[in-house]
Formats: structure tokens, sequence, C-alpha cells
């Protein structure tokens, strides 16, 4: 097979982290190459590198031109990997808001001295493209109003636009529901059939064993092996990437006890239909786990935003251990015991500019604890710190680090740290477990299942049905701002019922 | 009431506010720019001032009407590289470094004028911009006075909205710069310097300001005082925000502020005699602080603004 890509002992370092230490990495044409590794391993920081982003300490990167030949990459520089053939896919979103999909496809792919665009060029390219991959997105609205999901197309899209040779999807199915995960990898095995090269990142050994030519593990910025996928299992890989095999959570049956939340006739008139909901109803016991079943965009944001005090209802009533809630804000929810893990952990969960304690503390610091007379505690904070990062084995460069230098699933693991610690009466975990590696999403699902067991009531919204039918006791199915209570456990009918199937025609069929 | 209405019905009033809003339109455009790229440039009043003086002297030295306004714009241009280069590489402060070109620019400026004249009283007059007489256009009844007797400058001006409308909208810079001051990861992710767009619109807005300051000595009036921009940068800064960052609002709010300074003027003759003329003088900044309370709720904030970004950092 004809070499693409060969990275040549690349080196990061940050500080005192050694990100990637002496990474080689070859790709091949038509390959689909898998990159895993836990948290913090150093996946990221390595396509960073490959991509321009990040300079290496040390290393260099070979890339094919057009005919084949293997010529160096000047390192670095973005402009000169999207030249030669590269295409990233971030970890995180890289769209401007206030643009729509169209202009930030395009961005950057027409010179900027030209004077008049060619849009409507353009959107014959894209629909073409989203015709032939199955992504579909909306081209004429605004990003900052489109869902997680739809912001994750438009960013394979980008790439995709750019005629990429190489592909680089940095945990690309993250935020996707299985079906379009499944669709996108079909499209992708069609595209590198036409010579398309691919690394993906991703979690999700499910998508990795079924889509994956090949396996590459990091351990600690260190490439730890690699394997064919033909002779790989889960074990394996799991054993590759840990050092050690995981336990897997069991949820173990629970009587519920006294309701802790209840939503009476609730409704939310949002700017749009994907942040509106209409009548709905639900309670939530001690001792239980309500999954909330749906593909993204279908009113989860109003739902989520209502339980953790960010919005308000046009109708209905929200009571939360008998007591009614008459004007919900952040502040309100969280003395009433409501501990929210939020959809966009970086935007909504942490401040990245302010350090790994002080995001520890942030929803107690009227804590006497924490603050006396105004003045912050320091060495409580500090001590607060230090052992929630060793209790949930948060990985960075340490406590007095800013939160944003963190990987994505270790700010997941500050969060719990941060919820957990509080004892909530009722926990909101929204994609609680999406983009983190099989030890941290086990972790997530032990300290829901140990919240739960405690007397905690969880509402668990999750695009990701595996694992609302692992944890939750009773599943509802959230659609057009409606939900409806499944009364089944049979993942094809409540696929189904995601993809707005009336419920009442399912719960006929023999489950 | 019935004076206000009469004043209102007025040609002169009319032609008087569009005069008056002319180098608030350059300033709040130039600033618009600045803010769209995702930095906040207070040097504008000092900017202001640099361009009122640089277009002034440059006209008195010899260089024509065009020259001194190409002159003003360079020096615009000068002091807004210093602020973008302390400000986007080096991710300073964006309010200290905009301040402390407010200082530096206005000092450099008088510091010129006492050195280039030394020894006059008061200053030596130059031959301005003319009002002007275009055939059909200039004789239309209303519209005539109001929009075709102005100077060049003002349709300048005008010009200037519907440019920087169609560049900001229409085209792939426009785009960029858009991104860049929601946010620069999208730029960057592109291959776009994050860089080279926010120093460009920064040169490029200031360039815009210092228009703003050369009208006032160019077409305004015929020579450069101390003291003659008076806080119009500042009024600048405050209608970006109320025009949303929208240059057909910023029009919209420099016309505003225009009609409310004379509509003050004319009611200070009218009924002066009962009221002290200090609240006229007043009557126009607590109006647009209103309009901008108003205004301002609903404002379009680009997300980077007063972010720096650095390359290779999360
Ligand atoms: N710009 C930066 N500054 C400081 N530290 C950084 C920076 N980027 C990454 N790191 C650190 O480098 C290590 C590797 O991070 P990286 O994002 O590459 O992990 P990852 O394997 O992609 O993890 P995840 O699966 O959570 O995305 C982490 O310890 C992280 O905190
Ligand atoms: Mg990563």
């Amino acid at each position: 097979m004809q070499k693409v890509l060969s990275l040549n002992g690349l080196t990061k370092r940050f500080g005192t982290v050694l990100a990637n230490d002496a990474v080689d990495l070859d790709l091949h044409k038509g390959e689909v190459l898998a990159l895993l590794g836990e948290n913090g391993a150093g996946k990221t920081t390595l396509m960073n590198m490959l991509f321009g982003h990040y300079m290496p300490d040390d290393g260099t990167v070979d890339v094919a031109d057009r005919s084949g030949h293997m010529a160096p990459l000047p390192l670095g520089h973005p402009q000169a990997a999207l030249a030669a053939g590269i295409g990233m896919v971030h970890q995180h979103f890289t769209l401007a808001e206030n643009l729509n999909a169209l202009d930030n496809i395009v961005l950057g792919a027409e010179p900027l001295t030209r004077i008049r665009r060619d849009r409507r060029r353009a959107r014959a390219k894209i629909e073409q493209i989203m015709k032939s991959s199955g992504l579909i997105a909306p081209l004429d609205v605004r990003v900052g109003q489109l869902s997680v999901g739809e912001r994750q197309r438009v960013e394979i899209l980008k790439a995709l636009y750019r005629d990429a040779r190489i592909l680089v999807l940095d945990e690309p199915t993250a935020v996707l529901t299985p079906q379009e995960a499944d669709a996108l990898f079909e499209n992708i095995g069609a595209m590198t059939g036409d010579g398309l090269s691919v690394i993906f990142i991703s979690h999700k050994l499910r998508e990795v064993l079924a889509f994956s030519t090949r396996i590459a593990v990091l351990r600690h910025g260190v490439k730890v092996g690699e394997i064919a996928t033909a002779d790989a299992d889960e074990k394996v890989i799991a054993r590759m990437m840990v050092g050690a095999d995981t336990p897997v959570a069991t949820r173990d049956k629970m009587t519920p006890g006294a309701p802790v939340l209840q939503l009476k006739g609730v409704s939310v008139r949002g700017n749009s239909k994907r942040d509106s909901l209409s009548d709905i109803t639900l309670t939530v016991h001690q001792h239980e786990v309500v999954g909330i079943a749906g593909v993204s965009g279908n009113g989860q944001t109003a739902l989520a935003g209502l339980i953790s005090g960010l919005g308000r209802a046009d109708n209905g009533m929200i009571v939360i251990d008998g007591v009614e809630i008459p004007r919900p804000d952040p502040k309100v929810m969280i003395t009433a015991g409501v501990g929210r893990i939020p959809e966009d952990r970086h935007h909504d969960g942490i401040i990245g500019a302010m350090s790994v304690a002080d995001n520890m503390v942030i929803e107690r610091l009227d804590d006497p604890e924490i603050q006396s007379y105004g003045l912050l505690n320091r060495a409580a904070i500090r001590a607060n710190a230090d052992r929630l990062i060793k209790d949930y084995d948060v990985r960075g460069p340490g406590a007095e680090a800013g939160a944003r230098l963190l990987s994505g699933g270790n700010i997941q693991k500050l969060i719990l740290a941060r919820v957990f610690e509080q004892n909530p009466r009722l926990i909101l975990a929204n994609q609680p477990t999406r983009g983190l590696d099989m030890g941290a999403a086990a972790d997530v699902a032990r300290r829901l299942l140990e919240a739960r067991a405690r007397g905690a009531g969880i509402v668990l919204i999750s695009e990701d049905l595996d694992e609302v039918l692992g944890l939750a006791d009773r599943i509802l199915v959230i659609h057009d701002g409606q939900l409806h209570e499944a009364g089944t456990r049979d993942r094809q009918a409540i696929g189904l019922m995601m993809a707005g199937e009336l419920a009442g025609e399912l719960t006929k069929e023999p489950t | 009431m019935m004076e206000i209405l009469q004043i209102l019905l007025s040609e002169s009033f009319w032609a008087a506010s569009l005069r008056i809003a002319t180098p608030l339109i350059f300033g709040v455009l130039g600033a618009l720019i600045c803010e769209k790229s995702g930095v906040l440039n207070l040097g504008i009043e000092g900017i202001f001032v640099a361009g009122a003086m640089a277009g002034w002297i440059a006209v008195w030295a010899g260089a024509g009407l065009w020259g001194g306004l190409l002159f003003a714009a360079l020096a615009g241009g000068f002091f807004g590289l210093i602020h973008a280069l302390l400000t986007v590489p080096l991710g300073l402060s964006q309010h200290v470094s905009g301040l402390g070109i407010t200082l530096f620019a206005t000092s450099v400026s008088y510091f010129i004028y006492r050195t280039a004249l030394p020894t006059a009283t008061s200053p030596p007059r130059i031959e301005p911009f003319r009002p002007l007489d275009l055939p059909i256009l200039s004789d239309l009844p209303f519209i005539g006075p109001v929009l075709f007797q102005q100077t060049a400058m003002t349709m300048l001006a005008l010009g200037m909205v519907v440019l920087v409308w169609y560049v900001l909208n229409r085209t792939a810079l426009g785009v960029a710069l858009q991104a860049v001051g929601d946010n620069p990861d999208s730029v960057d992710a592109q291959g776009l310097s994050v860089y080279g767009l926010r120093i460009g619109a920064v040169v490029a807005g200031s360039a815009l300001m210092a228009l703003g300051g050369a009208f006032l000595t160019m077409s305004a009036f015929d020579a450069f005082f101390f003291g003659m921009v008076n806080g119009r940068g500042w009024i600048c800064i405050a209608l970006v925000i109320f025009a949303s960052w929208r240059p057909g609002k910023a029009l919209l709010g420099a016309l505003l502020f225009g009609a409310f300074d004379a509509l003050q003027v004319r009611l200070q003759t009218e009924v002066g005699a009962m009221v002290p003329g200090q609240v006229f003088l007043m009557a126009p900044y607590i109006l647009s602080i209103f309009a901008l309370v108003i205004a301002a709720r609903k404002a379009d904030y680009p997300r980077a603004l007063l972010t720096p970004w650095f390359k290779g950092q999360r």
C-alpha cells in the first residue's frame, strides 16, 4: 500500500506535561486509522501538530503530494496543511456562530481579495457533498442557532469542501446519534475507495471495530502499540489503552422513593421549535434514573435549561421536593439541591480562564468553608481541589492551572467532582459521557449510580441509546418538544419513537 | 410645540443634521470595523485629532484637498497600527492601549502644530471643501439643499456606509472579518491569519476614523483648533453599540445624534431666554444615552470582542 503520511518522532511539551513523546505514525492510501487513547493521552495534541496549530518541539511530518511523492510539510501553518490536502475536523467546534453554515464552510476557501463571492457555486458544491455524504445541515441559519449535532455536521462538511485527501476527524461522532455516526462512516468508507485516507479519534469501540482498518494506541503521550482491526476486540484494545481491564458498572434494582422533581404541564415557547416544549409532564423519584432519549434539537436544550434554572417556563409548574419553585434561576436551583452536568462542558461547565481549583468551588462561593467575610480561603480551596483531583482522577497540569488546559474528558471529571461533592437531591446529566474514554465513561456511570443509591433522582438526557438503556430505570422519548413514556426497552421501538413515530402505535407491539 | 414642528420641517435643520453627523459616520464606521474583528479601539478620540491635524496641515503645505484626506487616513492608519501591534500579537489590554493612543495621538498632533507654527496666534486658514453644486440634483426641492448641497466629504461618508456594508456582508474578506470577531479559531482552522485580519481591520478602521477628524478641519471649519474634536470619538464608541455593529444602523445613529444636536442649537435661540443654555448642550448626550439604553439590550456583540487570541494555545 502506498504511504501518504508519516509523522516522525513528534514531541510536544506543555510546561511540565509531556503531551507527545517522539510519536511515529504512518498512514496509507485508502486506510481508515483509528487513534485511541484515554482522555489526556495526547491524541488531539498529535493531530494539532499535524494540522499546524501547534509547533512541535521535535520531529517532522512528510506528506505525499498528488503524484504520490513524499515531501516534508512546513510545520506550524494550517494553511500549508490545507494546501497539502489535509483536512481536520476539530474536537471542539471552530465555527463562527454569527455566520451561517454556508459562510463557515466557504470561509478561507476563496481568496479574500475576491470582490464578488460565487455563493451559488459554493452552494451547489456543498449540496452535492451533502447528498453524497448524507450529512445534512441547514445552510442559511446562523450557526449559533444550530444544535450541537448539526454543528458537527457543518464541521465535517467544512473539511470535505476543501477536497481533503487526508481527513483527520477528532471525535467526529461524539455528538452524533448512532444512526448518523453509522451513516457518516459508511460514506467515509465509500470515499476511501476513491483514495481518501482517514485518521479518526474515537472513544466508541463499537465504531472503531466496525469501521477502521488499523488501530494505533497512545498512552500518556507515547504510542504503545498498533494492531490491525481484524485482529482486535474490545478487551485487547481496552488493555492496550489503560494497561488493565476496566470494570463495568451494574445497575441493581431499587424501589423509587418520594418524588424529587415534578414538572406539571410545562410549556416553553422558545425562539425556534428546537428550544420549545409543549405541555410536558415529568416526575423523577428518589433512587431513580429517568432517561430522556432523543435526537438533539428536539427540546432537550429547553428541558435542561428549565431544570438548571437557566430558562423559565411559560406555563405550568416546577416542583422540587414537594415545593413549588415560582421563579427559578440557577442560584435557586442550586440551593434547592439540583446538580447540573451541562451539555456543552467547555462553554457552560467551566470558566476556562480560571484555575481548576476555583472551578471546583464556583457553585458554592457563599459556603463559609470557602469564604469568610467576602474573602476567599485559598488554603481550603486548594485542599478541596487536591482532594477532588485525587478522588476523581482529574489529570492535567495541576490545581492552579487554567481549566481550559484540561482535555475534554478531564473537564468532565472536574464538573462531576463539583456536582457530586454537593450531594445533590436531583442531578441533571445532559450528555454526560459524550467524548469520554471508556474508563471515564464507566466512572461517570458508576458515580451516577452511586448518587442514585444514595437517594438522588437523576435526569439523564442522552442521544446515546445504549447509555440510556444501561442506566435508566424509566425511559422517556423527547421529540418535537413533546415527552412520551417509552413503555418499552426495545432498541428498535425507541429508535423509531426518537424519529417521531407515535408512542401509542408502538406500545401495542409486543416488547 | 409649534416651534419644534417648524424646525423639524425646515430644510436647514436637516442639512445641519447631516453635516453634524458626517464626522460621526466616519468614526462609527471605523470603530465598527475594528470591533467587528474583535478589537476595541479607544484610540478613536486621539485619532480624530490626528486626522484633523494631518489633513489640515497637508492642505496648508500644498497637498491639495484630496491629498490632505489621504494624508489624514495615513496618519490614522499609523496610530491604528501601533494599537493593533500592541493588542493583537502581544495581546495587551485593549482599553489601556486605546487610551494611551488617544493621549499620544492628541499630544503629537498639538506638538506638530506648535513646532510647525511656533509664532502663529491664530492658525492659518485653508480653502476647505465647498458645498456641491450638482446639475439638477442640487436644485431639487428639499432633497437638494439637504443632500446635494453638502460637501464632497459628506457624500464620501454616505458612500462609505454602503461600501462598508457591502464589504462586510458580500465579500469573502468581510465574512472572514465577522468570523474572526466571533471565534478566531474558526478563521485559524481554515488557514487564514487571525493576526493579519485583525491588524488589517484596526488599521483600516483607524484610517476611517481619521477622515472623521479631517472633516472638522477641511469641511466643517477651515483650520485646526485645540479641543475641536471635543468628545466626538467617544460618541462614536457609544454609537457602535447603538448600531448593534451594523453599518446601516450606524448611519441612523449618527443622523439621530446629528439631529438632536441641530435641534438643540435651534431651540436654544427660540426659547433660550427661559432655560439655561447648558441644558440644551446636554440634551443630545442625554438623549443618546436613552437611545443607547433601549438599543443596547438587543445588541449583537462580537463574541470575541476584547479577547486576545494566541496561536497554539487552548
Ligand atoms: N495548549 C495547551 N497548553 C497546556 N497543556 C495542554 C495544551 N494542550 C493540551 N495540553 C495537555 O496535554 C495533554 C494531552 O491533551 P490532549 O488534548 O492531546 O488529549 P486527548 O488525548 O485529545 O484527550 P481527550 O480524549 O480528552 O480529547 C493533556 O494533559 C492536556 O492537559
Ligand atoms: Mg482530544
